[in-house]
């Protein structure tokens, strides 16, 4: 089939597989997607049913035998829950947290990016100095500082996250725009007379997509990775809402006692979710990348 | 030049006072500190003398326009926890920050130049590709999972590595360094390695790139035709050209090491700040997070606005000019 014939979606695919890399990438993230999206049906235990545990079967190592019959894969933690459990219902969270800060932040600085691109002026400068103020100072900083003024839980280390990335996709999106808003298109739409929300939101936002997908999913990566060690340093989600950093830092507890399995099985699992996260967004932003196309 | 200097230093006293004004409302907004410095079973007494002594009966601008008044004299508050000024408390775990911090910035220099610069060389070999698939991992690996996998490894299994604390220091200019004995050196390595990592990972890739791009220039071309030996032509010329953006890199990252440092501080029980303000934002002592974060955003707005100076120094391309973008 010649390029002219394919469909756009197509053409994609069929670029997107020519690396084999990507292609596992996308393999390892779609069984994450799916053991998270299932996880209460697919554990061997609820972790967080406590009728479910038992004291006798506490830091067991992997493959020891459970006191109900089962065989605990990949160990027990402190509390006798079987780690495999736990870290199905962890990867849900910690994906939870990574996505949903991840989307919000592409609504708001993409919007804000729009805005400062569309109307110029003041309103441009005003919110590109706080953006490159905001980006002078290292993520984790920021982070800290908001969540050690806020506290924990689920919606705060969203918010966190979302005050960190923003900026990133606000200084993206008004780059992309402040070079399309100069195409014919644009013009046309606007000898049209279309609404100037319309202009932006129909004919502007669609062209800046491609760099935004790119960054936004290398983004979920690092957003799950700045969730996890906020977690890990008391700052993130309360015990109630596991994740994988709070399960990781469970186990350190346990650590010089030789008890690796605790905090090294939530690792490999955010460890390949984040390397498959990476792949994936990586490949996506040659193929996305007009500049390369042959 | 001057002027340039002038306006930035301006925008950095904006930005401080702004952040001043953030950090305290918002410090001062959560929670009450003398619920976790008071026993719970002191009279009321006690309790209406303790918030008296630390100056919280008073409204919030007023605590302010103290803390205003006392920080320009170089006062920012006394710790409620351990009642001396937490600027000297800051002051005094200064020192085993910037070193661990130097120490993970000369790692990563030392380890990923020579191997982005191999990598850069010879781009289909065997090696090239396994340095460059390892940074890919270096960027992925959750750098708190890794101080906790080398504490695994090197001390509990092997038992060839202390995990936790600096070790013995020694004086040098009357501060307390690790670096210099033997005992010392073995507690920075773990942590110094975390720290690094990242930073192995990113100068790698820069190093490479770099590499990549100068060796199709025209005057690394020249050099070859001139019959140049390969040794100085890396050493001198390609070398001298990809030391610009890694120079860069490294003072902005050094930044970042020092918050970053906050985590492995943690992990390695490291005697540092970023310990210390896990620490107090543990038991709510509102001026040390105050002064530290003061502290912080003051290094940042100094060691960028240097960056940008060195920038000019290394490359007599760039033009200062306060661009409005």
């Amino acid at each position: 089939m010649t390029p002219a014939e394919q469909t756009p979606l197509a053409r994609f695919v069929e670029e997107f597989t020519e690396s084999r890399l990507a292609v596992a990438g996308a393999v390892v993230l779609l069984a994450v997607l799916v053991i998270a999206l299932t996880a209460p049906w697919i554990s061997p235990q609820n972790p967080y049913d406590l009728a479910q545990l038992d004291v006798l079967d506490a830091k067991l190592a992997p493959g020891s035998p459970l006191g109900n019959g089962k065989t605990a894969l990949l160990g027990t933690d402190d509390q006798g829950r079987d780690m495999l459990s736990g870290i199905f219902y962890g990867l849900r969270i910690s994906l939870f947290v990574g996505v949903a800060a991840t989307a919000l932040a592409l609504l708001i600085g993409a919007t804000a990016g729009m805005i400062a691109a569309w109307l110029g002026g003041r309103v441009d400068n005003l919110l590109m100095r706080i953006a490159d103020i905001q980006l002078s100072f290292p993520p984790i900083l920021i982070a800290l500082v908001l969540l050690a003024l806020l506290g924990q839980g689920l919606g705060k280390i969203i918010t966190a996250l979302v005050a960190v990335q923003w900026a990133y996709y606000a200084r993206t999106v008004r780059g992309a725009a402040l070079v399309e808003r100069r195409r014919e298109y644009i013009e046309a739409a606007q000898v049209l007379a279309l609404p100037a929300s319309r202009i932006v939101f129909r004919h502007l936002l669609p062209n800046c997509m491609p760099p935004l997908i790119v960054i936004a999913t290398v983004q979920v990566a690092s957003a799950i990775t700045l969730e996890a060690t906020l977690s890990f340093l008391g700052l993130g989600l309360p015990i109630t809402e596991p994740s994988l950093g709070l399960l990781i830092a469970n186990g350190f507890n346990f650590l010089l006692s030789g008890k690796y399995w605790i905090s090294f099985f939530p690792g490999i699992a955010l460890l390949l979710m984040i390397v498959s996260i990476n792949l994936v967004g990586d490949h996506l932003r040659d193929v996305l990348n007009p500049r390369l196309k042959k | 030049m001057l002027v340039f200097i002038l306006r930035r230093l301006l925008q950095s006293v904006v930005v401080l006072f702004v952040m001043s004004l953030l950090v305290f409302a918002g410090v001062y907004a959560v929670g009450n500190p003398i619920d976790i410095l008071i026993s719970p079973d002191a009279t009321q007494a006690d309790r209406a003398e303790a918030v008296a002594r630390l100056g919280l009966d008073k409204p919030m601008y007023l605590q302010y326009l103290l803390f205003l008044k006392q920080a320009l004299a170089g006062n920012l508050g006394k710790s409620f926890a351990f009642n001396i000024p937490a600027i000297d408390l800051i002051f005094e775990r200064m020192p085993a920050t910037l070193e661990l911090a130097v120490f993970a910035m000369g790692t990563a220099v030392l380890v990923g130049l020579p191997l982005g610069l191999y990598a850069g060389l010879k781009p289909k070999s065997f090696g090239a590709r396994a340095i460059m698939a390892g940074s890919i991992l270096g960027f992925s690996l959750p750098t708190f999972w890794v101080g906790l996998m080398l504490i695994m490894i090197f001390a509990v299994f092997a038992g060839v590595l202390p995990s936790n604390g600096r070790g013995p220091t020694t004086l040098l200019l009357g501060l307390p360094v690790s670096f210099l004995s033997v005992e010392g050196l073995r507690h920075l390595i773990l942590p110094g390695f975390t720290l690094a990592l990242l930073n192995i990972a990113l100068i790698i890739r820069l190093a490479r790139s770099g590499t990549q791009e100068a060796l199709m220039m025209d005057y690394i071309k020249f050099a070859r035709a001139k019959g140049l030996s390969n040794a100085r032509i890396v050493g001198v010329h390609v070398l001298k050209n990809i030391m610009i953006p890694i120079v860069t890199v490294i003072a902005l990252q050094f930044g970042s090491v020092i918050a970053f440092s906050v985590v492995t501080e943690t992990i390695f029980a490291w005697p540092g700040m970023g310990k210390l303000l896990i620490d107090s934002i543990n038991v709510l002592d509102r001026p040390v997070i105050v002064a530290y974060l003061m502290i912080i955003v003051t290094l940042f707005i100094f060691v960028n606005l240097a960056v940008d100076l060195l920038y000019s120094v290394l490359d007599p391309r760039v033009r200062l000019t306060d661009a409005q973008s």
